[in-house]
């Protein structure tokens, strides 16, 4: 059994941040940086750094650090900072209940039920994988159908391989990354299906993963039927209309010992929902101002548990701000209210935040609902952003400036996307 | 030397153009597809010496965890990468372990070594 990082515990924080992964470690920082003094991560894996133990592969880091890290090294380098910054850690612990004096109630392994006060909360529990449940494919039940993610933790943290004729349904970039890594592995991936008419995953790794082992990757297919009584033994592919329904008739079986399901992620708001958080159905995340704050006052949130990033790079962007939010609203800090909402309009999916002000810069998260080239982003009539392309696997980032709202007096700005000639 | 026509997907941006490169057995002819110098000096690189990271795992005895993360030190041929991934299956390493130990040097003759992507601490 690991040694659990088990420091003194006090009976206050200035912050307590819920989760260890990029989003919890970054947002500790932020909270230093800010000027808190006492801070508490609450992890509940055996070690802090979340997902990216298990993200072997590089590809982290060029943003924040420009240099191109794996996932281990990403997650070694913060984990350092923070304990270095003397940010206590706890591990395999939960988080039950937050109560509105930020009275947050804990489990841990090593202390049993304790209840410590915060002065801002950060909610950074991450995202969780979409399962075949979220997907209702037809068949049977057997073993061998698992998500990309749990087959990566198998692969490069235990050292097991769940099967060696492999099919993945879905081209998240999880699924691309498995995809070379089973191969590598000396498993044989037969196909990557993707129901929709283009890839959810970066070129990058439709070169890098797919072309550079012959993989095939079907766009607009889906698997439609599962079969296998203990263990899967086959999967019946098909083509989709264009309703992404499987057209019965045109579809195949493959043989194979494992379904890999690279799907999605959403938001983890098990607590969130518990908390009564208001969420946007949009995102399943938390609704937040431009201080990254949810509807509970010195809730703070940030990160996967948000809205999904693309990159861990813009994930540790926006959680080093909400944990400087955080570290500010503990000392008793406060800023200007917001005064604007949001709206998602034509096109556009969410905006993140949900709200903003008109008294300093925001940068605004944003995802558009289908492939554009040559587009506009316009807030209303007050900002319009000129993008050679929009692509909804590729969060879309805005850096509204106060000049630009000095002439709006409304409350709402509604965000859409436009084509251009 | 055989002329050449061969098809890449850009990786530069979102947009993915699609790289054509016209070889004519001895060198590049021509590189078309391209919106932007990226994607024609990317066409070049794929074409002449494309070269990839490689990361994989390898066994670790008496230590928190069974497995090493570790990565190749620079890119190697992308030819190699299968090569190397095999080689360092036959590998077991003791804990502890620190973050950049390297694990093989100059394996295969790649060119490169593999180093560790981690600390794995002994138990
Ligand atoms: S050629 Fe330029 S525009 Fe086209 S995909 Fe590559 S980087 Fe993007």
């Amino acid at each position: 059994m690991r040694k659990l990082t088990s420091p003194q515990l006090k009976s206050s924080y200035d912050v307590i941040i819920v989760g260890g992964g990029p989003a919890g470690l970054a947002a500790a920082i932020g909270a230093k940086e800010a000027g808190a003094e006492s801070i508490l991560i609450v992890d509940r894996e055996q070690k802090a750094g979340g997902i990216l133990w298990q993200c072997i592969h590089p590809g982290f880091g060029l943003h924040h650090f420009k240099e191109e890290l794996t996932g281990p090294e990403y997650a070694q380098r913060f984990l350092k900072q923070v304990e270095e910054e003397g940010v206590a850690v706890i591990s395999d612990a939960y988080v039950l209940d937050i109560d509105k004096e930020r009275q947050v109630t804990l489990m841990s392994s090593v202390y049993g039920m304790h209840s410590i006060k915060a002065g801002a909360v950060v909610l950074a529990m991450g995202a969780r994988e979409r399962t075949r449940g979220a997907i209702h494919t037809p068949g049977t039940r057997p073993s061998g159908v698992l998500t990309a993610g749990l087959a990566q933790k198998l692969v490069n943290m235990l050292g097991y391989m769940p099967g060696r004729r492999i099919v993945i349904l879905g081209s998240g970039d999880i699924g691309l990354i498995m995809a070379r890594r089973m191969t590598l592995e000396g498993a044989e991936v037969l196909g990557v299906f993707e129901i929709m008419p283009y890839a959810n995953g970066l070129n990058r790794n439709i070169v890098q993963c797919l072309h550079d082992f012959d993989i095939p990757l079907h766009l607009s297919h889906t698997v439609a039927q599962i079969h296998g009584q203990e263990r899967i033994n086959a999967v019946t592919v098909a083509p989709v209309d264009d309703k992404l329904n499987p057209i019965a008739d045109k579809g195949w079986e493959i043989p194979c010992d494992t379904l890999l399901l690279a799907i999605g992620l959403i938001p983890e708001n098990e607590l969130s929902r518990q908390l009564n958080l208001r969420l946007d159905p949009v995102t399943n995340g938390p609704i937040v101002n431009s201080a990254m704050e949810t509807s509970m006052d010195g809730v703070f949130a940030c990160g996967n548990v948000v809205h999904i990033h693309d990159l861990v790079d813009f994930v540790t962007q926006e959680a080093l701000s909400a944990g400087r939010n955080a570290g500010e609203y503990a000392l008793g800090q406060r800023r200007p209210g917001d005064n604007i909402r949001l709206v998602p309009g034509n096109g556009v999916s969410y905006c993140v935040p949900h709200t903003i002000s008109t008294h300093q810069t925001h940068t605004v998260y944003m995802r558009v609902r289908k492939p554009h080239e040559r587009c506009s982003i316009t807030f209303g009539e007050v900002y319009e952003k000129k993008l050679r392309y929009a692509f909804p696997a590729e969060m879309i980032t805005v850096t509204l400036k106060p000049e630009f709202l000095e002439t709006f007096h409304g409350d709402a700005l509604v965000v859409d996307v436009h084509d251009r000639e | 030397m055989n002329a050449t026509l061969t098809h890449y997907l850009c990786i530069g941006c979102p947009l993915g153009c699609r790289l054509e490169v016209e070889d004519d057995g001895n060198d590049i002819v021509q590189v078309r597809g391209h919106q932007c110098k990226r994607g024609e000096n990317f066409a070049k690189e794929e074409h002449k010496d494309p070269r990839r990271m490689v990361t994989t795992t390898v066994a670790i005895r008496g230590g928190e965890l069974p497995r090493l993360p570790v990565k190749t030190a620079a890119p190697i041929p992308k030819n190699r990468m299968q090569d190397l991934a095999d080689e360092l299956h036959k590998v077991v390493v003791t804990a502890p372990i620190n973050l950049g130990d390297v694990i093989l040097a100059n394996p295969l003759d790649i060119g490169t070594d593999v180093v560790a992507a981690r600390d794995i601490a002994a138990v």
